[in-house]
């Protein structure tokens, strides 16, 4: 097995299958991942892991050496998301956000919380975190991993997307919201409700 | 005038124009109402961000290579590429595989000159012998290649560890020789040729500077392509491997 990706893609550019598959071992898991985020189902991520590395097989010889591989190959992997976003009939907003009401429930009465480094290890942020990303639209998802998670502007995002600038925004502003109404109850300090009647 | 829920937003990914971020950087240094809301979003922000990623499946890879080896196009590898439009290479080719299969069925290298000493120390009869020296050449060959891969694909300099390069290519060099001599002293001129190109590249590796300029880089990528000595390497290498699994065959028949 090729000891670099650099070295791999040299010999799968030469029809070396093996070296392609030494690629695919090393890349799929955090190809899935960035689908799974992406697209916010396995299935889909599949499909999004074999276009990306059948794109990529395509464009191998426009790879140029001197750039990372797997930087290369997540570009690939965030662009056939999009297509595979866009080529779904268009949902524009998933669950309501007051779909997460169920998560306040009970809350008033939850101690306030001792550490946010405990927190963030918490089960239960995972499980909300989870669920707040499962209620999310299709585009709503995809701006808000885009903006979060890639780091791209809401230009850019608009730009991927085929939407407006501005309904980038809202779309990215609505999953914060979501974020906020699962996730508010457990990281807030005891000042928040104070505070959120002050401005409201 | 509190910030709203978007400008936090806005704010928090700098998305807002300079002023205006600038205009919420002074409202949040001194309103402590949004200073706190602020707060909050960041923590919340913050745990979306240390959420797991979705777990993947054990032999998930093999999964997916399942999937997509039928699905790959063919692809015509510019090494084969090189042989059926060139009929000096095609030549040189089967001259290497004649001389191969001569050398190694007839079991010269094992009876006359000199042999690498850890084959001869590994070797008690000549059948055995003869599998351990295909098997050595062919990592040396498989090795080999991989640096000339390394070194022809390299971006830059700065993209090689030049200490480790050298070590390797040393011992590479010191391998080459005693295969090289083995050739030449059983008459296998085309063996040793290649060994001898392959050589010289080795030893200058071995002996490079610890900065290597870009000049040198191309020097070295230039005698690599000049002589076609991938191409040569990766014929051999794929000779000696078919000729190690005629001899697995052979043994197994044998046996059964």
């Amino acid at each position: 097995m090729p000891q670099t990706d650099a070295a791999a893609v040299a010999l799968a550019r030469d029809g070396d299958s093996e070296a392609f598959r030494a690629l695919v071992e090393r890349h799929s898991r955090a190809v899935y991942r960035l689908a799974h985020r992406m697209t916010g189902s396995p299935q889909d991520a599949e499909d999004v892991v074999q276009e990306t590395f059948l794109k990529a097989y395509k464009q191998l010889s426009r790879f140029e050496s001197r750039a990372n591989f797997g930087t290369w190959l997540h570009r690939i992997a965030v662009n056939c998301s999009i297509d595979l976003i866009r080529s779904r009939p268009h949902r524009e907003s998933g669950h309501d956000a007051s779909d997460l009401d169920q998560f306040s429930a009970g809350d008033a009465d939850r101690p306030a919380q001792a550490s946010p480094e405990r927190l963030m290890l918490s089960a239960e942020v995972q499980e909300r975190v989870t669920a707040a990303m499962s209620s999310l639209s299709r585009m709503e998802r995809a701006a808000f991993v885009l903006r979060h998670f890639e780091g791209q502007s809401i230009e850019e995002i608009s730009r991927m997307l085929g939407l407006k600038t501005n309904a980038t925004k809202h779309s990215v502003f609505r999953a914060v919201k979501k974020m906020r109404v699962a996730l508010d109850p457990l990281v807030s300090s005891d000042d928040v409700a104070d505070t959120r009647n002050a401005r409201a | 005038m509190h910030l709203t829920d978007d400008e936090l937003v806005l704010h928090y990914y700098g998305e807002l124009e300079t002023s205006a971020a600038r205009r919420a950087g002074d409202h949040l240094a001194e309103c402590r109402t949004c200073r706190t809301s602020f707060a909050t979003l960041q923590r919340v922000l913050a745990a979306v961000e240390a959420a797991p990623a979705a777990d993947v499946a054990e032999g998930f890879e093999r999964t997916v290579w399942a999937r997509l080896q039928p699905e790959l196009p063919l692809r015509r590898s510019g090494w084969m590429d090189m042989l059926r439009l060139s009929p000096s290479r095609l030549a040189w080719a089967a001259g290497i595989v004649i001389l191969l299969a001569a050398t190694f069925v007839a079991g010269r290298l094992s009876q006359r000159g000199p042999v690498p000493q850890t084959v001869e120390n590994a070797a008690p009869d000549s059948g055995l012998r003869e599998r351990v020296l295909l098997a050595d050449l062919g990592s040396h060959l498989d090795r080999s290649q991989m640096m000339l891969v390394e070194l022809v694909s390299a971006g830059s300099a700065a993209d090689l560890d030049l200490p480790a390069e050298r070590a390797r290519a040393e011992r590479l060099a010191y391998d080459n020789r005693l295969y090289r001599q083995t050739a030449l002293a059983n008459g296998n001129q085309a063996l040793a040729a290649v060994l001898d190109d392959l050589e010289q590249v080795l030893v200058d590796v071995a002996a490079s500077p610890d900065q290597l300029s870009p000049a040198d880089l191309v020097d070295v990528r230039r005698r690599i392509e000049n002589k076609g000595l991938l191409l040569k390497v990766r014929v051999l290498s794929s000779e000696v491997q078919q000729r190690q699994k005629q001899d697995i065959r052979v043994r197994a028949g044998q046996s059964s």
